[in-house]
């Protein structure tokens, strides 16, 4: 399982890196979505991937080893919200720079 | 205690006069003088004390970690000074008060010179070395506000600027060299330094210690080489060059060098240094000072050659040449104040300062004329007025110093051009009233002149009596500086027939002879430029600085950099695969015990789907947008899948939900961009070099995708014993009051984190509607687009509700507006249990807004905002108002910021609940979470019911609205 995980988060950071070297805003955009489920991927592996281990001690048992680490998880959860966030101020910027420039190159103007 | 409040009430007064109406003159100015007269109070008060010979300090600790320490110290040098400037400050705000036009916005004005005078102070009164040079940049600074005060006159921006460079790099020069005189010390307290003089003197950091304060304090008196500031610098109000350029702030580095005298003086260094730089400015001050047509540009250069001589006497180092520097600051400082005011108030009834124009005024203005006629006999070193008193001692000083007669010669010719000068400056009063002046001139005020009369009488009571006038000050002041040095020395006017008479005697009519053989031979009263150092422009010489090192930043900018992206980020790739490599060998040694587990064939299988998603999406996002939107809500859509499989049940709740705003928002941005034709379309191909720059950019991606891989590989299999995860797991539950660690984490242990983050967010979506809000799209896009009026779709001619109501999208409309009361129910469920299981405020918040998306979609902007009035913005102050009162809660029970507490309580219906504190702020990112996300949505939603203006175009009323137009 961890080779499975560790190949897909290769292959979604390549692409990711792939697609931020692009020229055209809409590319790096989607670049950006994939090195950032990549990088969330990493953050939680970090604890370990672990099957039926989840964080929530309700019956009161409080064994750390029978727990998954929690906190690569607090982190990814916020990173992820953050990551909505600065998706949208990029989209923003994007639109913007389309608008007042009229191409959608990332400098703003299309190469000679 | 007493010299807190000193240091303090000029910051607290600043404050309260820069909240003062601008026009309130008066209460500014009772506001200032009360200041003023409290700190002399004070003063006058501490004086027994000091008297006694009582060094008094204050000392509250700041960063003892670092050795600093918020330290204020009072002996007599300070005490003068203090006492020097309150004083100064008293007569300078009453001066204002009618110097300045009931135009001007006078509360800044008051405002800043307070901050000034606290500045000042602070400088006077610090213990500590560090704290003495922040009060020192922000004497610059205020400075800077001053001289800028009318800031739309291009003379006083420049000059204010120069002003603040010369001092703000002195400022730095002297901050590097007080770090390094703590260093030789061991401390930064004033106490300390002044006790280690012979440590210092004999260290090998002595000499680079001694240049960089020295620069410092010459810079900030101007002294030659840094004196062209100070002229330029008289742009500013004639309050603020009589108070700041005259009597106070560029007495800062002569005070600094006083200060510093028992530590770094006594060595040859010294002597060339200071005295050299001294010795230049005088001559060349007063030589300037002749040949200036303004008024003030007269006095300022008569300032900087003042200046000169009081380094000199601290260059030359000895105990009475001290003794006359300390006499001479304080005479300067009188005289030099009642002339700028004189000047002002010449300037303020004539309308000119020109030399050239101004005649006859002590027909016009006879009092303020013979004021101005005995400040400047002062300034010339006339017998029975204070200035004479200390330019003999200076004679004499010089007399004894070095090998041979030379320095007198020096100082003799520095007589010969005050002299010179002043008379120049006394020649605008006499003769023929001139006629073509902007107003006829008359008497100023009666309180408007009282600051210069009384200065005036101080000049006179010091000339006459000054051992019985100043006297005991000046001895006060020499014995804090000098200690057991204090040498003896008379302050009279009548020293019998010496040398130094002789000197002043022979200065005195060399000068009225050399005044009179200029004006005859060198055209003195027209001339432009100043004969022989016209070409030395200190200010050239500046600007030619800045020019040079502004054009080279922007070829350095211009060869080392680039405004385009694409090299940038390729740049930080390459240097974080190269790191990565270099880091290797060190990876490879960690502890891989940990087996591989073994996948389950549909977990690879949900990879293949993931990674082929990916691989896809990156392919095909240039031409076709939105199938590489789906792929990548694909990618997303099985990482939240394994989220969930690895035992991260909150994870992938919150990465489904913000996978399908992402979704919504970027499909939302679609409509603006431009459409794009492949290369086969237009039959064009493609250039090798863009072949290169392609398999460039895939070998980076390729070898970051294989180290990630390998990276990710390696640290699931190695095993680390320690990690601080297993505290979170143990006290989640007895400390945190919740079951769900994750969320636990969230809001209570990490919660200030998270009000970080809530912040972040609101910032974020506040960013993002404010540039909507000026958002212009391209002029190809404001037309509906082309799939939206293909008139094969009956779909175009209804609104957006009526497509709802029964259009298309009537059987969708029917069963989600069923869901959206069933949706809520569920963000309020994952809410109300996440601290216990999986959900909370983030999963929650985006849950709600998801419901109301679903509406905006289905029935369209205006059908929904006609009927629900959401008001992101409220949402969002709610939030972080509920989020920040919680922690503030804590604190105000005691506790610290954000700690938490559980209560139990039992209702009816529901039973018992559990309530934490935690709760409540959770309530509150609920509340940023809906806001923030419901914010940009919106705000991106309405871009397409929007009127735009044609990008270069007025305002066009027509192409737009195009959904209303429709229905």
């Amino acid at each position: 399982m961890e080779a499975v995980l560790a190949i897909s988060i290769g292959i979604l950071f390549g692409s990711g890196v792939w697609l931020i070297l692009r020229p055209r805003t809409f590319q790096v955009i989607t670049g950006l979505l994939l090195l950032s489920y990549a990088v969330n991927m990493f953050i939680f592996v970090m604890g370990r991937a672990a099957v039926n281990k989840a964080p929530i001690t309700l019956n009161g048992m409080t064994d750390p080893a029978l727990y998954v680490d929690p906190l690569p998880q607090a982190l990814v959860l916020t990173a992820i919200v953050i990551g909505f966030a600065s998706t949208a101020l990029y989209l923003v910027v994007l639109l913007g720079s389309r608008g007042l420039t009229g191409t959608d190159h990332v400098d703003g103007k299309e190469p000679k | 205690m007493l010299l807190l409040i000193l240091t303090l009430i000029p910051f607290a007064g600043s404050f309260i006069a820069a909240c003062m109406p601008t026009d309130a003159r008066n209460r500014e100015a009772w506001l200032a003088a009360l200041i003023a007269l409290t700190g002399l109070i004070i003063a006058i008060y501490l004086y027994p004390l000091i008297n006694s010979g009582e060094v008094l300090r204050y000392r509250f600790d700041w960063l003892p970690s670092a050795g600093l320490y918020f330290s204020l110290r009072m002996d007599g040098l300070a005490w003068l000074f203090i006492t020097l400037i309150q004083g100064i400050t008293l007569l300078v705000v009453l001066y204002a008060r009618y110097y300045m036009s009931p135009k001007d916005p006078v509360a800044r004005f008051f405002s800043f010179l307070l901050a000034f005078m606290g500045a000042m102070v602070g400088v006077v009164l610090s213990g500590n070395l560090i704290q003495l040079v922040v009060f020192w940049e922000l004497t610059s600074l205020c400075s800077f506000l001053l001289i800028s005060y009318w800031h739309h006159r291009a003379d006083a921006r420049r000059g204010a600027r120069m002003a603040l460079t010369v001092t703000a790099t002195g400022g730095l020069c002297l901050l590097v060299g007080v770090l390094m005189l703590g260093h030789i010390v061991g401390s930064y307290e004033l106490d300390d330094v002044l006790a280690a003089g012979d440590r210092v003197r004999e260290h090998a950091w002595y000499l680079p210690t001694l240049i960089l304060v020295a620069l410092g304090a010459l810079t900030k008196s101007a002294q030659f080489p840094f004196h062209f500031w100070l002229p330029h610098a008289m742009a500013a109000p004639t309050p603020v060059s009589s108070y700041l350029h005259s009597a106070t702030m560029v007495k800062a580095g002569i005070f600094l060098l006083m200060r510093l005298w028992p530590v770094l003086s006594g060595t040859e260094e010294w002597v060339w240094i200071i005295a050299g730089a001294g010795m230049c400015t005088m001559l060349l001050g007063s030589f300037m000072a002749i040949f200036q047509h303004d008024l003030k540009g007269l006095l300022a250069y008569s300032t900087i050659s003042h200046l000169g001589l009081i380094t000199v006497l601290l260059g030359i180092g000895s105990p009475l040449a001290m003794v006359a520097a300390i006499f001479h600051t304080l005479n300067h400082a009188t005289f030099k104040a009642s002339l700028f005011m004189a000047v002002g108030i010449i300037d303020h009834e004539s309308g000119t300062r020109d030399m050239r124009k101004l005649r006859g005024l002590i027909h016009l203005m006879p009092y303020t004329a013979t004021l101005a006629i005995i400040a400047s006999a002062a300034m010339a070193g006339v017998p029975l007025l204070n200035g004479f008193l200390s330019k003999e001692m200076f004679f004499s000083e010089t007399l004894e110093w070095g090998s041979g007669r030379w320095m007198s010669v020096v100082a003799v010719i520095y007589g010969v051009f005050s002299v010179a000068y002043s008379l120049r400056f006394i020649y605008v009063f006499f003769g023929k009233p001139a006629e073509d002046l902007p107003h006829t001139p008359h008497e100023p005020p009666r309180w408007m002149r009282f600051p210069v009369e009384f200065l005036v009488l101080c000049c006179l009571v010091v000339g006459i009596i000054p051992s019985l006038s100043v006297g005991p000050l000046l001895q006060l002041a020499v014995q804090s500086v000098l200690g057991d040095q204090t040498p003896s020395y008379s302050l009279a006017i009548w020293h019998g027939l010496n040398i130094p008479l002789l000197m002043s005697v022979m200065a005195l009519i060399i000068g009225v002879i050399f005044y009179l053989l200029l004006r005859r031979y060198a055209n003195l009263i027209q001339r432009d430029k100043v004969p022989l150092l016209y070409r030395f422009s200190g200010k050239q010489a500046y600007e030619t600085v800045l020019l040079r090192l502004s054009s080279g930043a922007a070829k350095l900018e211009k060869w080392l950099s680039t405004r385009n992206i694409q090299p940038q980020l390729l740049v930080i790739f390459f240097t974080a695969i190269v790191l990565a490599i270099a880091a290797w060998p060190q990876f490879i040694h960690l502890n891989f015990t940990l087996t591989d587990q073994k996948a389950e064939p549909l977990f690879v299988a949900l990879w293949v789907i993931g990674c082929a998603c990916a691989l896809t999406a990156a392919w095909q996002a240039k031409y076709h947008r939105l199938a590489a939107l789906i792929l990548v809500g694909g990618t997303g859509i099985v990482t939240c899948v394994t989220f969930l499989w690895l035992s991260a049940p909150d994870l992938a709740l919150t990465q489904l939900m913000v996978e399908t705003v992402t979704t919504i928002l970027i499909l939302l941005g679609l409509r603006w961009l431009p459409p794009r034709l492949t290369p086969q379309h237009l039959s064009l191909t493609i250039p090798a070099s863009v072949w290169v720059r392609r398999s460039r950019d895939l070998g980076i991606a390729v070898v970051a995708g294989i180290g990630m891989a390998a990276l990710s590989y390696g640290v699931m299999t190695s095993n680390v014993k320690e990690s601080i995860s297993d505290f979170y797991i143990l006290r989640a539950l007895s400390e945190g009051g919740g079951s769900n660690v994750v969320n636990v984490l969230l809001v209570d242990f990490r919660g200030f984190d998270t009000l970080g983050e809530i912040t972040v967010l609101t910032i974020v979506a506040l960013t993002v509607y404010a540039l909507l809000r000026r958002f212009r799209p391209a002029a190809e896009s404001i037309k509906l687009p082309a799939q939206q009026l293909h008139p094969i779709d009956p779909a175009i001619h209804q609104s957006a509700a009526q497509q709802a109501a029964d259009g298309y999208l009537m059987i969708p409309a029917v069963y989600l507006r069923l869901l959206s009361p069933v949706i809520c129910l569920v963000a309020a469920y994952l809410f109300m249990r996440g601290h216990n299981l999986p959900g909370g405020g983030f999963v929650a918040g985006l849950t709600f807004s998801i419901a109301i998306i679903l509406q905006y979609m289905l029935a369209g902007t205006t059908w929904i905002e006609s009927r629900l009035h959401l008001q992101p913005h409220r949402w969002l102050f709610f939030g972080l108002i509920t989020a920040s009162a919680t922690g503030f809660g804590a604190l105000a029970l005691g506790y610290p910021f954000l700690t938490s507490h559980t209560a139990h309580l039992a209702l009816p219906l529901l039973g018992e609940i559990h309530v934490p504190s935690a709760f409540l702020f959770d309530l509150g990112v609920f509340a940023v979470v809906v806001g923030s996300s419901m914010l940009i949505l919106v705000a991106l939603a309405h871009q397409s019911l929007r009127s735009h203006r044609q990008p270069g175009t007025p305002v066009t009323s027509s192409p737009t609205q195009p959904i209303k137009e429709l229905s």
